[in-house]
């Protein structure tokens, strides 16, 4: 697949973070606040914070508003089993990726990535 | 490597138990690939935080499990969901999200959940796993207190997972459930400038939380240089605000936790980099903590984790027969309520005009009736949470200073522990 990144200058939890209805960062304390997440390649280092980012990834795929897939430093979990859940719901992946940090640090915020 | 699955592991997955717990087996099996699990490993109970509504697709998750004739396996607790089922009448928002929210709630205690609706269940007699014990919990405050205070082990089980690892017994053989992840890998030592009375003060512990979450990130820490024997209350909100700025899911607090009554121990025999907490990095915690200026004040809200018993009897003792001028709200979970009913407390606190939130927590649901003005809370955690979550400006202070300004119906704050009042 072959998507647009967003990198994020600072880690994001899903829930608290993200507007799955909208598919905008709604967290007061990120620096990209009201961006939107939606049909892109989000880049971080990390998850981060609540384990409900899970369901809010899950109902951001079932409203559209889902990012494309996530490029992160390390695995996350919560990420991988909103993914997993929405596959067998709606028949959506959305791809977690995991990529060295200095592999990380080379995505240029916009860039067109192809992952695997 | 894969996942060595044991006979019964594969009668799951294959569908013996029925469809819904073969789903619940896929989703712990993915759980066991992307820790590197080479086993799963049986557990003595969970707690379930997929009770919170997050929309249409929480319904369908659970209609989906339900549909395959799936049940706990485990004694299971419930985290807070969307609205307080013994006190409706305090939901001040769309009626039809109201509805939707009660029948997730009641979607998971039908599959055979207990129906507690805490994101404090350690605070619940019959659900305080022991030292060592194996269990599976969602909710960030309630994992990090877990292993943190319980010294039970718990991986940081999301949505979907935590019921999931309840319906087969099982979790991946990995992370927090193994000694060597438990180790601490950060010391963080509190500098020489900040005061004794602030080290022993109610009012550290939310504060030092954010900065530990934002300083060990998802890693295990050790914090060296408080006073030993911290409360469990104190604990609880390191936990909850550590879970907040970071992903902590474990702290050892040398001298108050029980995998760290000493350094040493909290690292295991071996060694890790020491960094150093300043007073002025406390402080400027502290005021991140407050977005709005002035002494206005709309409300107050207090409970964030769940308040104990033993809270919920001091924020009596503190309002001394006074009444509220504001609106101010306290959460806890309907069993300590129960608790406190009975022992007088719940009049004492309703009678000085208190509103008491169950089930459910005031900056995850419209329940606040002033969310225009600034609103004064004690929680790490609900400070960092409500302004993204119902739009509110906060105010952050210590539990004392909270009811303090209830009953001026102004910001009132003491900050004498902190040396620059």
């Amino acid at each position: 697949m072959i998507g647009r990144a967003l990198v994020l200058r600072e880690p994001l939890s899903l829930w608290g973070g993200m507007d799955a209805a909208s598919g905008r960062i709604i967290d007061a304390h990120h620096p990209q606040r009201s961006v939107s997440l939606t049909g892109r390649v989000v880049v971080m280092r990390s998850g981060r914070g609540s384990s409900s980012s899970a369901s809010v990834l899950a109902e951001a795929v079932r409203a559209g508003t889902a990012p494309a897939a996530f490029v992160l430093a390390e695995p996350d979990l919560i990420l991988e089993i909103g993914s997993a859940v929405a596959d067998e719901l709606y028949g959506v992946r959305v791809p977690v990726v995991v990529r060295s940090p200095e592999e990380l640090a080379r995505i240029v915020d916009g860039e067109e990535l192809a992952l695997d | 490597m894969p996942v060595a699955l044991d006979d019964r592991d594969r009668a799951l997955l294959a569908g013996s138990s029925g469809d819904g717990t073969a789903f619940a087996m896929r989703l712990v099996m993915r759980a066991a690939e992307v820790l590197g699990a080479q086993r799963l490993i049986d557990i003595s109970g969970a707690h379930v935080d997929s009770c919170l509504y997050h929309g249409q697709a929480s319904l369908d998750f659970v209609a989906r499990l339900a549909a395959g004739g799936a049940r706990v396996s485990v004694p299971t607790t419930l985290n807070v969901g969307a609205v307080d089922l013994l006190h409706p009448e305090l939901w001040r928002g769309d009626p039809a999200a109201a509805a939707r929210g009660r029948e997730l709630m009641e979607a998971y205690r039908a599959l055979g959940c207990r129906p507690t609706y805490t994101c404090a269940p350690y605070q619940l007699a019959g659900s305080r796993p022991k030292l060592g014990e194996q269990v599976a919990w969602g909710e960030s405050n309630a994992i990090a207190f877990c292993n943190s205070v319980l010294g039970a082990r718990t991986e940081r089980y999301g949505d979907f997972l935590d019921i999931a690892c309840a319906i087969v017994g099982r979790v991946p053989d990995a992370g927090l459930h193994t000694t060597d992840a438990r180790r601490a890998t950060l010391i963080l030592r509190l500098a020489p400038d900040i005061p004794a009375a602030l080290r022993d003060a109610d009012v550290l512990f939310p504060v030092l939380g954010i900065v530990l979450g934002r300083r060990a990130g998802s890693s295990v820490a050790a914090i060296d240089g408080l006073p030993p024997g911290q409360s469990e209350d104190r604990l609880k909100a390191l936990c909850a605000a550590a879970a907040s700025s970071g992903s902590v899911a474990m702290v050892h607090v040398a001298g108050s936790t029980p995998e760290a009554a000493t350094l040493h121990a909290a690292l295991q025999g071996g060694d890790a980099p020491v960094e150093t907490i300043t007073l002025a990095e406390l402080r400027a915690a502290r005021d991140e903590l407050t977005s709005a200026l002035g002494d206005e004040l709309a409300a107050v809200s207090l409970g964030t984790p769940h308040a104990s018993l033993a809270q919920l009897e001091r924020i009596a003792a503190l309002l001394d027969g006074r009444r509220v001028a504001v609106e101010c709200l306290v959460s806890t979970g309907r069993d300590v309520l129960a608790i406190a009913r009975e022992r007088g407390i719940e009049t004492q606190l309703r009678e000085a005009g208190i509103e008491l939130l169950v089930d459910t927590c005031s900056y995850i649901a419209p329940i606040l009736r002033n969310r225009s003005g600034p609103v004064m809370t004690d929680s790490g955690k609900w400070a960092y949470y409500a302004p993204g979550n119902i739009g509110a400006q906060v105010v952050f202070g210590s539990t004392a200073d909270c009811v303090a300004s209830a009953v001026a119906g102004r910001v009132v704050r003491d900050d004498s522990p902190w040396g620059d009042a």
